[in-house]
């Protein structure tokens, strides 16, 4: 099967990623669409790794895994913290700093 | 199949495995220390960290290679000037972090909670806010020496994670800086993804992460150019994101209002300097021979941004966030060195990094004095008259703001004319006209500032200047003290960029 077909698979998992961050609006969903749009690169990374037929990619993949566990750690933090103050996880509700 | 170990110059690693070690042996105090003493050893563990991690630096200065840590660390003149810029940084604003008046005395309770009552009257003290600055220093530390696409996507993140938390750590208001921490973590990690997004199509346009292997490819302009152009314009977007620069920097007002000042302080100064040692590196280095591919989005980018700061900033009536769109044009400043793309742009952002990193920590320094019962005013009409009531530190500030506007005698001044100078050189001459006019344009607002401190009277509303501890006392005396003598007397430091200042490839 042609490799490049996993180039848009990967492209387009990214562009709904990406909308998603910009019309959602609960921050939890919003952070899942980040997640999304990281594991489209990853999955653009292990089709390159294939296509060029090196083994960077791969590698690059497993760092890209383990940032986003952590990224998962802070952010889940950082989100509970405000559901807690304000009972939503709404990113509308998040307004004060709007002018 | 054979394994070779990795051969690792420790010498040149040890500032970041300093800094690295200082904020573990933090987190262990933070697990196992004795409360009534914790704050008084983090302290003291992260100065301790931070001069070594100095000391170090200084012993390996003249040493360069690119074999630092396998390729994957570029060890040279400008990684050097840039670390030590960024250690300078973080030790002066670790004196004002050390003010614990505006951190929350417990993160986790909820803002207006019992719990939150007693952890005030217990007298609690944030001490976790010690090992987070040192892993973000270490991040930042490692940023700009990156010369391979999975070095700067971890020391992205090792930067960032920790900002986000911090950001999040005031004790007044605490909605709001919890609100910036959230609006900075989502578009953050939203930025880092367009970055690895970037870093996939880079690897899949030259079969190489390195920022050698990169160039190499776009020398021998063998890969698939529509590659090169995603992995450069999605790089770019996430590197821009880091600095502020229009559009992506929705996010760096809110976050500069929201953080505690001290974090805002920090944040606004050495994340400078990391993203951009990290982006001069990139694009000196990797994208030199594609300057083609980028030069006219840059150039756009730039002059969008240095107007969009200075005329928004104009309207601005916190001084925290107008501050924040004053960074904003200074990131379209430090672009034109970016876009110069020669030796003298390269010493030009260098200088223009350090100066602008210390009147900024400076800058937020005396913000963080100005208080009334309920913590910090930010609010500009408050300001008013502050400089018949406490002269000096209204003096002070009013110092910072003419070294931003770039007024001789300030280290502002040189360093917008070195920039632009390099500009020009290179033929940029609408970077060059438009430079000077957002900068007389941003000359208007902070000149507004002193004549609202200085020449209104005084409000009758309880806004008072504090005493300021020892520690910060240093910080504002040591900045404004740097700001002036780079101002009267800059030979020397530009010398030595001048002599020491390269990129290894």
């Amino acid at each position: 099967m042609n490799p490049y077909n996993y180039l848009y698979v990967s492209a387009l998992l990214f562009t709904i990623g990406a909308v998603g961050v910009v019309v959602r609006r609960n921050a939890i969903v919003v952070f899942m669409c980040v997640e999304l749009m990281l594991n489209a690169a990853n999955l653009t990374l292990v089709t390159f790794s294939r296509i060029n037929g090196t083994l960077d990619g791969q590698v690059v993949a497993f760092f890209t895994m383990v940032v986003a566990a952590c990224e998962v750690v802070v952010g889940l933090a950082i989100i509970v913290t405000i559901y807690r103050s304000r009972r939503s996880a709404s990113v509308d509700d998040a307004s004060l700093l709007k002018r | 199949m054979t394994f070779t170990a990795p051969v690792l110059n420790y010498a040149q690693l040890a500032p970041m495995l300093i800094v690295l070690g200082g904020a573990l042996i933090g987190v262990l105090i933070e697990a196992f220390g004795p409360r009534a003493s914790r704050h008084a050893s983090q302290l003291f563990i992260t100065v301790a960290s931070l001069v070594a991690a100095f000391a170090a630096l200084v012993r390996v200065r003249n040493q360069s290679s690119v074999d630092a840590a396998m390729g994957s660390v570029g060890f040279d003149g400008a990684g050097v000037l840039l670390q030590g810029t960024i250690l300078i940084i973080a030790l002066l604003s670790v004196f004002l972090i050390a003010d614990q008046e505006n951190f929350t005395a417990l993160a986790a309770a909820v803002p207006g909670s019992s719990e939150e009552r007693e952890s005030l009257q217990l007298d609690l003290r944030v001490t976790e806010v010690y090992p987070l600055t040192l892993f973000a220093v270490a991040g930042m530390l490692l940023f700009p020496v990156s010369t391979d696409l999975i070095t700067l996507f971890v020391a992205l993140e090792m930067l960032s994670l920790p900002l986000y938390l911090m950001a999040g750590l005031s004790r007044r208001r605490r909605l709001m800086s919890q609100e910036s921490a959230l609006k900075y973590f989502l578009l953050g990690a939203f930025s880092s993804a367009f970055l690895l997004f970037g870093v996939a199509y880079l690897y899949g346009y030259s079969n190489s992460v390195t920022f050698a292997g990169i160039q190499a490819s776009i020398t021998g302009g063998s890969g698939n150019d529509v590659f090169l152009l995603l992995g450069i314009a999605f790089i770019s977007v996430g590197l821009l994101f880091k600095v502020g620069a229009v559009p992506f920097h929705a996010w760096s007002p809110d976050v500069y209002q929201g953080a505690p000042t001290a974090i805002t302080g920090f944040m606004a100064a050495a994340t400078k300097v990391a993203a951009f040692g990290a982006i001069l590196r990139i694009f000196y280095v990797a994208f030199a021979n594609a300057e083609w591919q980028w030069k006219p989005a840059l150039v756009l980018i730039a002059i969008v941004t240095m107007v969009f700061g200075s005329v928004v900033a104009i309207t601005q009536r916190d001084v925290k966030r107008m501050l924040a769109y004053s960074s904003i044009a200074h990131a379209g400043f430090l672009l034109a060195g970016v876009i110069a793309l020669s030796k003298s742009g390269l010493d030009a952002s260098i200088f223009y990094l350090f100066a602008y990193g210390i009147a900024t920590v400076g800058a937020f320094g005396v913000v963080t004095l100005v208080r009334d019962s309920a913590g910090e005013v930010t609010d500009l009409n408050r300001w008013s008259g502050l400089g018949k009531r406490s002269p000096l530190v209204a003096s002070v500030f009013a110092f910072f703001l003419l070294a931003f506007a770039g007024i001789p005698l300030t280290s502002g001044f040189i360093g917008k004319f070195s920039i632009f100078s390099a500009a020009y050189e290179t033929g940029s001459t609408a970077i060059l006209i438009a430079g000077v006019l957002s900068s007389a344009i941003a000359a208007f607002f902070y000149i507004r500032v002193i004549v609202l401190m200085f020449f209104k009277d005084p409000v009758e509303d309880g806004t008072s200047v504090v005493i300021p501890s020892a520690l910060t006392t240093t910080t504002i005396a040591v900045t404004s003290l740097i700001t002036l003598i780079l101002g009267i007397f800059p030979a020397p430091l530009i010398n030595f960029i001048e002599s020491s200042a390269f990129f290894i490839r």
